[in-house]
């Protein structure tokens, strides 16, 4: 997350550049010195330190330790479902968050406010309680007749429920920004409707959309709270990777559980940049 | 004609913004809309060009009944106050848009495009993003985008509205040299009496939603129909219950036939000219005079003089408070 953030503050290649102001340069360079520093630090404290911990940690018995406690049968196969379901989440959310975020911001219907509040409220729901919550509707007992309990889609289920307002969060702003008229000059130029929201409209989103969907991603490989419950942590099946490593921390093979930590954080880490590359690539092109 | 609008009407919720509007554009015109914001010359302008529907009257585009067609089908080129440049593509692609959208051959489009940008000036910045032009380059390169389809009719909303006035002078002498050599049909939306004056051949006054009165620029400033066109128009000054432009008024010392008694109440020197203000028959006014002609008087405050209608002078009687 960290790295997005920074790119996304970093100004589009060609901007004009903060020009030296030649009376304050002083304030100025003070000023940024004590915002760049107090972030650092506070970056430092809260992220890098215990991530580089982990890491580290997953070293503590050598590389050949690491390799065996990442490739155990039950491991593997709890990185392979979390890493696979969380990709199918995330390509799920990319378009369904779009539509969302496009229903919400140009349609009107009544109950509209009350709609873009329940967005958030997979936020505001313990995680826990949310997993409880499918249990009961999409379980043994289900209402509804769908019994997803301890199946793989129950997981992938659980994982689009906590990752539904990245998508749309990040995709609203930009689309209430939205200048109309590039929409009313694309029109005025012979373009259909389609033809509009193909070369205007989602060219202006894709850069919300991917790290909306980016986000939704490396939450769904670290869920735990919400696939534990209906899953039922079957190994080999419906184990995700948080609960494999918390079941190793429960058999006290800490290492082995900073190694899983580890591998999940370099996945997360690949699809951060490859996203962000994919994006700068996209605006290169144009 | 190139544009025929006949009795337009167009409300947004209950507020009226067109009342009746009926305008003709003559093919290869050069016409501004001018009035006070809120006067609904922009929405006329949209009527014009599709992106509003009017609640009743007709829109006819060369000929062609266009009142019900879609805007991708008139076949105008509107260009916006704010230059709706797609902030996504280079500027080359930003005025290839259209041609693209017609299938027009890679060729063809990168011959038009690049004459386009010739014409506008801006040949050097094909491969650049709006976001790396200035205001008038981007307003520029809006004006060669709706140009590049060849479209029957060029609308533009308040094209220098945004742009700061050295720009904006700048820019209207240009649009005025451009409609000289390219000859297309066009509209343009202003607040700017002297802006329509300056480029436009005829002038649409439109005011409460109503066209106040349609002409050359000389004939609408020298002949207004009514006090508010008159007072839109230019400057005036109010001497013997007449409405008078101040640069119509006669200044002298003694008597004169058909002068009025008045008192110089403040000179005010602005470069060449001379601003005298004066208290007439208890009523402020003010004259416009050169600096020769004030030096020449000797005019200082407390003077009493004579002032009249030069002959000739256009004034409007107003009707007696």
């Amino acid at each position: 997350m960290t790295t997005d953030v920074a790119v996304a503050a970093a100004p589009p290649p060609g901007s004009p550049g903060g020009g030296a102001r030649p009376r304050s340069r002083w304030s100025v360079t003070g000023g940024t010195a004590l915002g760049v520093g107090s972030a650092v630090l506070y970056l430092s404290l809260i992220v890098l330190i215990p991530l580089a911990v982990v890491a580290w940690r997953s070293l503590d018995q050598g590389p050949g330790y690491f390799w065996r406690a990442v490739t155990t049968p039950d491991a593997w196969a709890a990185l392979t479902l979390t890493v696979g379901a969380s990709f199918l989440v995330a390509l799920i959310n990319l378009v369904m968050g779009t539509i969302i975020a496009w229903v919400l911001v140009r349609d009107r219907f009544p109950g509209k406010a009350v709609v873009d509040t329940l967005i958030d409220l997979p936020f505001a729901l313990p995680t826990i309680v949310a997993g409880l919550v499918l249990l009961a509707l999409y379980g043994p007992e289900s209402p509804l007749g769908l019994n997803l309990a301890y199946s793989r889609a129950g997981v992938v289920l659980a994982l689009l429920f906590v990752t539904l307002p990245f998508v749309v969060r990040t995709v609203q702003p930009v689309l209430l920004e939205l200048d109309k008229e590039m929409e009313q000059a694309a029109a005025s130029l012979g373009a259909s409707p389609f033809q509009t929201f193909r070369r205007i409209i989602l060219p202006n989103l894709v850069p919300a959309m991917l790290s909306g969907t980016a986000l939704a991603f490396t939450r769904s490989i670290a869920e735990f709270g919400s696939t534990v419950l209906i899953s039922g942590n079957l190994p080999f099946k419906t184990q995700v990777a948080a609960v494999n490593i918390f079941s190793q921390i429960e058999g006290d093979n800490t290492t082995g559980a900073a190694a899983i930590s580890t591998v999940l954080l370099v996945v997360a880490l690949v699809a951060l940049v490859s996203l962000d590359l994919l994006q700068r690539w996209g605006s290169r092109r144009g | 004609m190139a544009i025929e609008v006949r009795d337009v009407n167009k409300s947004f919720g209950t507020t009226p913004v067109l009342r009746d509007v009926s305008i003709d554009v003559k093919s290869g015109s050069l016409t501004a809309l001018l009035g006070p914001s809120g006067g609904g010359k922009s929405t006329l302008l949209r009527v014009i060009a599709g992106l509003e529907q009017p609640d009743t009257g007709t829109v006819r585009i060369s000929g062609v009944d266009a009142t019900r067609l879609s805007p991708q089908r008139r076949n105008v080129g509107f260009v916006f106050q704010h230059y709706a440049a797609f902030k996504h593509l280079t500027v080359f692609r930003n005025v290839a848009f259209g041609l693209e959208i017609r299938k027009r051959p890679k060729d063809e489009i990168r011959k038009r495009v690049m004459e386009l940008l010739e014409l506008v000036h801006l040949e050097q910045m094909a491969d650049r993003y709006p976001s790396q032009l200035s205001g008038g380059q981007r307003q520029r390169m809006a004006l060669a985008r709706a140009l590049a389809v060849e479209p029957e009719v060029l609308l533009l909303d308040e094209p220098f509205g945004a742009l700061d006035a050295q720009v904006r002078k700048e820019l209207r002498t240009w649009l005025r040299r451009l409609h000289d050599e390219v000859h297309v049909t066009t509209v343009f939306v202003t607040h700017d009496q002297e802006e329509a004056i300056e480029v436009a051949d005829t002038i649409v006054v439109l005011a409460d939603g109503e066209v106040k009165q349609v002409g050359s620029p000389a004939e609408v400033y020298d002949n207004p129909a009514d006090p508010f066109v008159m007072r839109f128009l230019g400057p005036v000054t109010e001497i013997g219950g007449n409405l008078v432009r101040p640069h119509d008024i006669e200044i002298s010392a003694g008597p004169v036939e058909g002068g009025t008694a008045a008192t110089v109440s403040r000179v005010v020197r602005l470069g060449f000219e001379v601003r005298v203000e004066l208290t007439v028959e208890g009523r402020d006014a003010w004259v416009q005079v050169t600096r020769g002609f004030a030096e020449q008087l000797a005019l200082t405050p407390g003077d009493v003089v004579n002032v009249r209608p030069a002959p000739g002078a256009r004034s409007l009687t107003l009707a007696a408070v």
